[in-house]
C-alpha cells in the first residue's frame, strides 16, 4: 500500500488522533499523530491484517527548538513490504509519550536512548533508565541549549 | 541442561547444599567482549539466569558532532568511526542519505566504485568477525589466517585512498579518489586468491567438531523474536528470515548483479543458533566476491568528482535511508533546516538492536555459551554507543 | 629490589650489569593487557597478527591486569570508562607502563571540540609513558611506539625510583 493509502486508513480508524498527513512535496511522507492515542494506533499498525507493521526500523528523538520536542518512528512491514513514518510532537516542559516497548521490543532501547539524550519520558516503559550516559549524569546532551559541565567525578570535561 | 538442574546437590553424607545466585560482571575489560561492553550476568552456579547489558562506555557524542559541523561533508570521518570494522559501509549509508535529501544522482562509475568498496569492506569485516569469534571459542589459527587475507584487502584500500582502517573515502556526490591504475587487475587477483581460502576456513573452523559443539543449538533466536527486536543482517538471516536490504529495498546498482542472500537452515543444530549466524557470514563472503568480480567486469569510465556539490544546502525536510552494512540495517535519519550544517543526524546502528536481544536468548545457558552468543551477534561498540 | 637499591645507591659495575640484565629482561617480554577500546584496537590486533608480528618482540597479550606490564590504551576514553581504566591501572603490578595509542587517547582526538562524554586524553587519569599519534596509527607506528618504550626501559636504573 502507498503511504497515502495507509494514512487514509489510519484517518478513518482514528479520526481525532491524526493531526496531519503530508505525502506531496516532501521527500519522506509522514503522518503526525497526537500522543494520547499513540499506543492504540501502534497496536493497530502491528496487528491489522492489511498493515502488519512488524519491524520498527528507527525511533529518533528530535529537539525542534523553541520549546518543542518530537519523536519520529520509521516502521516497515516484512510481509507487506511497505513503510510508514509517524511523527509525534510534544512540548519541552512536559514531554510524555506512551511507550511502545511492548508493541515492538526494538523500541525498548531506542526509547531509553531518546530519554537519555533528548529527555522525552515514555510512560509505561519497563526500564526507564539512562542507557548511553552514566547513570548519575545530569541533563540531556542532545538538546540545543545543553551546557557541558565543567567537571565530572573530578575529571575535567572540556579540552 | 535439565539433567544438571534436576540433580540435587548432595554431599557424600547426604547433606543438601543451598543455592545462591551471584552477579558476575563480564567486562568492560574482557578479552572476549569485542570492545567495552559490560554484561551483568546473574549466575546460579554456572547457569546464566539473567543478563543485563550495560553500554555507553564508548559514547563519543557522534550526533552532537554531526550537528556542530559546518558542512555535511565534514560528518563523514565521524561516520567512519561509528563502525570502525566496516567504515566504507558506514560512509555509503550516510552519503546515500544526504544525496536523497539533496536529490542529486551520481555518475555510474561512482556507483560501481562504491559497490566494489562496500563489498570488499564487507568481506574484511566478516573476516574480523569470524576470526575473533574463533578466538573467543579458543581457536588461534583461523584468526591469523583471516587477518592475513584482510591485509590484502587493506592493501587495495590503501592503494586507492591512502588509509587502512578509516577512509573518509565516499563523499556526498562522489568519491574522494578515483581508482588508481592497476586496481582492477589487483582486485581480480585478490578475488581468485580468496575463493579457495573460504574452503580453508571451512576445513579449519566451520566444520570443526569442537566448534560445532560449542556453537550449534546455542543461543537459538526464533525468527519472530528477531523481527520483533529489530535484528537485521546475519543475525536475522541466521534465523531463517530471507531479507536483505540490497535485494528487498535496493539502492545504488545492486540490482544489476547476480547473487543470493544467505540464510541459516539449522544444518548443524536448530535454525537460528550461533553456528547458523557464523555460517551466514562465511557464505556471504563468497557472495560478496561474486559481486566484486561482476562489478569489476562491468565498471564504466567517467569522472568521479563531477557531481560533488560545491555547497551542500538542502531544503528543509527529513529523510530516512537504510543500507545493508556488514552487521545489518544501517539507517540514517537526517533532519535539515535549510542551512549548510545538519540539524539532526540519527545513526540507526544494527548492533544496537542486535545487542538488545541478548537477554532473550541467553537465559538458561552456561557462562561459556554466553561468550559464544555475544561473539555470534558480532557487535562493534563504536556503533552501539555512537 | 628494596634491599638492593639501598645498598648500591651509587652506580658501580655490579649495578650496571644487573641494571642491564633487569632492563633487558623487562623490555624483551612486555606483556600488554588485552584491552581495546575502539578503532585503534583493530589496528593493535592487526599488529599482533601475522603480518606485523608482535610475538617476535616477546609481546603476548594477557587477559588480566594482574599479570601484565604495559597497558596499551587504544581508543577513545570516555568519562564512563575512565574510572575503570584507573582501576585497571591500579591493579597492575609494578613496574608498569602505559602506552597511549592513537590521538583519542592522547588528547581526545577528533572528539576534542564537542565531545561532552570524551576524556580529552588518558593522561588525565593515568600517567602515560609513550604517546603514539595517528588516527588510527599504522601498525608500523605502534611498533615504533613500542620500541621507544623499550628504549625508555633500557635507560632505567634501580638506583632511581620510577613511578
Amino acid at each position: 500500500m502507498t503511504h497515502q493509502e495507509i494514512s487514509e486508513l489510519l484517518k478513518q480508524r482514528f479520526p481525532d488522533a491524526i493531526l496531519e498527513i503530508k505525502t506531496t512535496n516532501v521527500i519522506d511522507p509522514f503522518v503526525k499523530v497526537s500522543q494520547p492515542m499513540w499506543k492504540e494506533i501502534a497496536l493497530f499498525l502491528r496487528n491489522d491484517p492489511a498493515m502488519q507493521f512488524d519491524f520498527l526500523m528507527c525511533l529518533s528523538g528530535v529537539d525542534y527548538g523553541k520549546g518543542a520536542l518530537g519523536v519520529v518512528y520509521n516502521i516497515y512491514s516484512m510481509t507487506q513490504k511497505h513503510k510508514v513514518n509517524v511523527k509525534i510532537d510534544v512540548p519541552a516542559d512536559s514531554p510524555e509519550i506512551p511507550s511502545v516497548a511492548d508493541v515492538w521490543p526494538t523500541a525498548n532501547w531506542h526509547e531509553r536512548e531518546a530519554y537519555d539524550l533528548i529527555g522525552i519520558r515514555f510512560s509505561g516503559h519497563p526500564d526507564p533508565r539512562r542507557i548511553l550516559m552514566p547513570y548519575d549524569w545530569e541533563g540531556h546532551p542532545l538538546r540545543k541549549d545543553y551546557q557541558v559541565p565543567e567537571f565530572y567525578h573530578g575529571m575535567k570535561v572540556k579540552y | 541442561m535439565t539433567e544438571i538442574l534436576a540433580n540435587p546437590l548432595l554431599t557424600s553424607t547426604g547433606r543438601q547444599l543451598r543455592r545462591e545466585e551471584v552477579i558476575v560482571n563480564v567486562g568492560p575489560q574482557h578479552p572476549a567482549t569485542h570492545g567495552v561492553l559490560r554484561l551483568e550476568a546473574v549466575l546460579d552456579g554456572e547457569i546464566v539466569v539473567d543478563v543485563i547489558p550495560h553500554i555507553g562506555y564508548l559514547h563519543r557524542c557522534f550526533e552532537k558532532h554531526a550537528e556542530s559541523m559546518t558542512n555535511y561533508q565534514q560528518v563523514v570521518p565521524y561516520v567512519d568511526r561509528m563502525d570502525y570494522c566496516a567504515a566504507m559501509n558506514m560512509d555509503f549509508g550516510y552519503v546515500l542519505a544526504v544525496e536523497k535529501l539533496l536529490g542529486i544522482t551520481v555518475p555510474e562509475r561512482v556507483e560501481y566504485i562504491r559497490v566494489i568498496m562496500a563489498e570488499l569492506q564487507r568481506i574484511a569485516s566478516h573476516l574480523i568477525a569470524a576470526g575473533t569469534y574463533g578466538l573467543d571459542i579458543g581457536a588461534w589459527t583461523p584468526f591469523l589466517y583471516m587477518f592475513r587475507e584482510r591485509e590484502r584487502i587493506l592493501d587495495l584500500f590503501e592503494m586507492t585512498c591512502g588509509a587502512r582502517l578509516l577512509y573518509n573515502y565516499m563523499w556526498v556526490g562522489g568519491v574522494s579518489h578515483d581508482l588508481p591504475p592497476g586496481f582492477v587487475d589487483k582486485a581480480k587477483d585478490f578475488c581468485s586468491y580468496f575463493r579457495p581460502k573460504v574452503k580453508e576456513y571451512n576445513d579449519l573452523l566451520s566444520f570443526n567438531d569442537i566448534f560445532v559443539r560449542r556453537t550449534a543449538n546455542v543461543g537459538v533466536l526464533p525468527a519472530k523474536t528477531a523481527i520483533a527486536y529489530g535484528c537485521s543482517g546475519p543475525v536475522l538471516r541466521g534465523s531463517g528470515v530471507n531479507f536483505d536490504i540490497r535485494r528487498d529495498d535496493p539502492y545504488s546498482v545492486y540490482n544489476r548483479f547476480e547473487w543470493e542472500p544467505q540464510i541459516g537452515r539449522g544444518e548443524r543444530g536448530t535454525t537460528g543458533d550461533c553456528w547458523d549466524r557464523y555460517m551466514v557470514r562465511i557464505r556471504e563472503m563468497e557472495q560478496s566476491i561474486n559481486i566484486v568480480e561482476q562489478a569489476l567486469n562491468q565498471i564504466p569510465g567517467g569522472n568521479v568528482s563531477s557531481a560533488i556539490p560545491k555547497r551542500i544546502r538542502p531544503n528543509p525536510g527529513d529523510v530516512y535511508v537504510r543500507t545493508e552494512s556488514a552487521r545489518g540495517e544501517l539507517g540514517f535519519y537526517i533532519v535539515s533546516d535549510g542551512s549548510g550544517s545538519p540539524y539532526r543526524v540519527k545513526g540507526r546502528s544494527p548492533c544496537f538492536s542486535n545487542l538488545s536481544v541478548i537477554p532473550e536468548i541467553s537465559r538458561g545457558c552456561m557462562v561459556a555459551d554466553l561468550i559464544a552468543i555475544a561473539g555470534s551477534l558480532d557487535i562493534v561498540l563504536g556503533e552501539v554507543d555512537r | 629490589m628494596g634491599l638492593l637499591d639501598k645498598k648500591f645507591s651509587n652506580s658501580n659495575v655490579i649495578i650496571t650489569s644487573l641494571d642491564d640484565l633487569l632492563n633487558w629482561s623487562r623490555l624483551s617480554s612486555m606483556w600488554p593487557l588485552q584491552f581495546g577500546l575502539a578503532c585503534c584496537a583493530i589496528e593493535m590486533m592487526a599488529t599482533g597478527a601475522s603480518h606485523y608480528d608482535l610475538d617476535r618482540f616477546g609481546i603476548f597479550f594477557r587477559a588480566t591486569p594482574r599479570q601484565t606490564d604495559v597497558m596499551i590504551v587504544s581508543g577513545t576514553v570516555t568519562l564512563k570508562m575512565a574510572e575503570r581504566i584507573r582501576t585497571l591501572y591500579d591493579q597492575m603490578a609494578e613496574p608498569r607502563y602505559v602506552l597511549s595509542m592513537g590521538s583519542c587517547a592522547t588528547c581526545g582526538g577528533p572528539y576534542w571540540e564537542h565531545g561532552y562524554h570524551v576524556l580529552k586524553g588518558v593522561d588525565r587519569v593515568v600517567p602515560v609513558d609513550v604517546y603514539v599519534p595517528g588516527c588510527p596509527p599504522r601498525p608500523e607506528a605502534l611498533l615504533e611506539g613500542i620500541l621507544k618504550l623499550q628504549e625508555k626501559i633500557r635507560s632505567e636504573s634501580m638506583a632511581k625510583k620510577t613511578a
